[in-house]
């Protein structure tokens, strides 16, 4: 028999233990569950054989499983991260580890692993988070230069996926409900940049009081945590610099 | 209006009165001391001197209002102490600081020898 073998008979390496929230918003649990551990597992991997193999009740939320459409973010051992593109490899590191997955922080919970986002994308709208612009699409489309400043800062940040970890990361949210949160402001900085866009002084007044970018006291959690690594900090330290006053030159 | 005096406008500026006085404080006060001055010298110097008097009743009505804010902010976050209750008592603090630190002013500067 190969070393190998030996290795794979052993259930200590076959057989992950997981633990996972069973509640609602009214509480809950951690219920375990024991898992076949394979090759290049992701903790949606066991979270989705779970819910197949032994409990069809359990509910998360995923959809494309590759890291584009930022639903399936959860607390994996007491760290927000994107599931589907996490290794439990990377979170367990010694043999009698225990895989803990629990819903995101600082959102309330719908079942189980899934979190109710309105709040989180209600802030988005609250820091005008969209774009407007002005012209229709009978004209021509605006001509912008990717090698301004304004397109680079528009590029830094642009990459959000929504997931959710950066908000559930920030202790300042946790610490202040009404904080519009680092994806929010994030958003709100890569639009500031947009030269296109019609609505800055209303977006600058959005997000220049005491649940806006003041607020952060930079503690980087945010971007420390962010799975695309965007630097939310960065960004809303300059929307601290605009001072609560519009970039120059802004349309209205 | 609380939202026309934003806390962070308020900290924001009052900090920039503070770094200039604060700055100002601690060169004079090691230049006197190097310079040999007694205390009692000192007290002669800034007695009835207008600017001096402007300039420390300027450096406590910024701390005045610079206290208040971060106390509110602190009682925010980490005592979860929110709302009208927390602004009156932030801001009582920020008062009290006020009197007291223009009285001494005045003591030193206006008030007999």
């Amino acid at each position: 028999m190969t070393p190998m073998g030996d290795k794979r008979l052993s259930s200590d390496t076959n057989t992950l233990s997981v633990s996972v929230w069973r509640g609602d918003g009214a509480g809950g649990k951690f219920e375990i569950f024991q898992v076949p551990s394979q090759e290049s597992q992701t903790i949606l991997d066991v979270v989705v054989w779970i819910q197949q193999k032994i409990d069809a009740s359990l509910a998360y939320r995923y959809a494309c499983r590759v890291g584009m459409c930022g639903s399936c973010a959860m607390t994996v051992n007491g760290r927000a991260r994107w599931t589907c593109r996490t290794h439990v490899t990377k979170v367990l590191r010694h043999a009698d580890d225990v895989l803990e997955i629990a819903p995101l922080n600082h959102l309330p919970v719908v079942k189980d692993l899934a979190t109710d986002m309105t709040g989180f994308f209600d802030k988005w709208r609250d820091a005008k988070g969209y774009f407007a612009g002005q012209r229709t699409r009978a004209e021509p489309a605006a001509r912008v230069d990717p090698a301004s400043p304004a397109r680079k800062a528009v590029d830094a940040g642009i990459e959000c996926i929504g997931c959710g970890v950066c908000y559930a990361s920030c202790d300042v949210v946790a610490w202040n409900p009404d904080y519009l949160g680092p994806a929010a402001l994030n958003r709100a900085w890569t639009l500031v940049n947009d030269v296109r866009d019609t609505q800055q002084q209303a977006r600058v007044a959005a997000i220049s009081n005491d649940a806006g970018c003041h607020s952060c006291h930079t503690l980087g959690s945010c971007t420390e945590r962010c799975p695309k690594s965007l630097a939310p900090t960065a960004s809303i330290a300059g929307l601290k610099r605009l001072n609560g006053k519009a970039p120059q030159g802004a349309l209205e | 209006m609380k939202a026309a005096v934003s806390g962070w406008r308020v900290q924001r500026i009052s900090a920039m009165v503070l770094a200039v006085c604060v700055t100002v404080h601690l060169i004079t006060m090691i230049a006197v001391v190097h310079g040999g001055l007694s205390a009692g010298a000192i007290l002669a110097r800034l007695h009835g001197n207008v600017v001096w008097g402007l300039f420390y009743a300027l450096f406590v009505l910024a701390a005045a209002a610079h206290v208040p804010v971060g106390l509110r902010r602190i009682a925010e976050e980490w005592l979860g102490w929110r709302g009208p209750s927390v602004f009156a008592v932030s801001v009582l603090i920020g008062l009290m600081l006020a009197i007291a630190g223009l009285r001494a002013v005045f003591a030193l500067t206006g008030g007999p020898l």
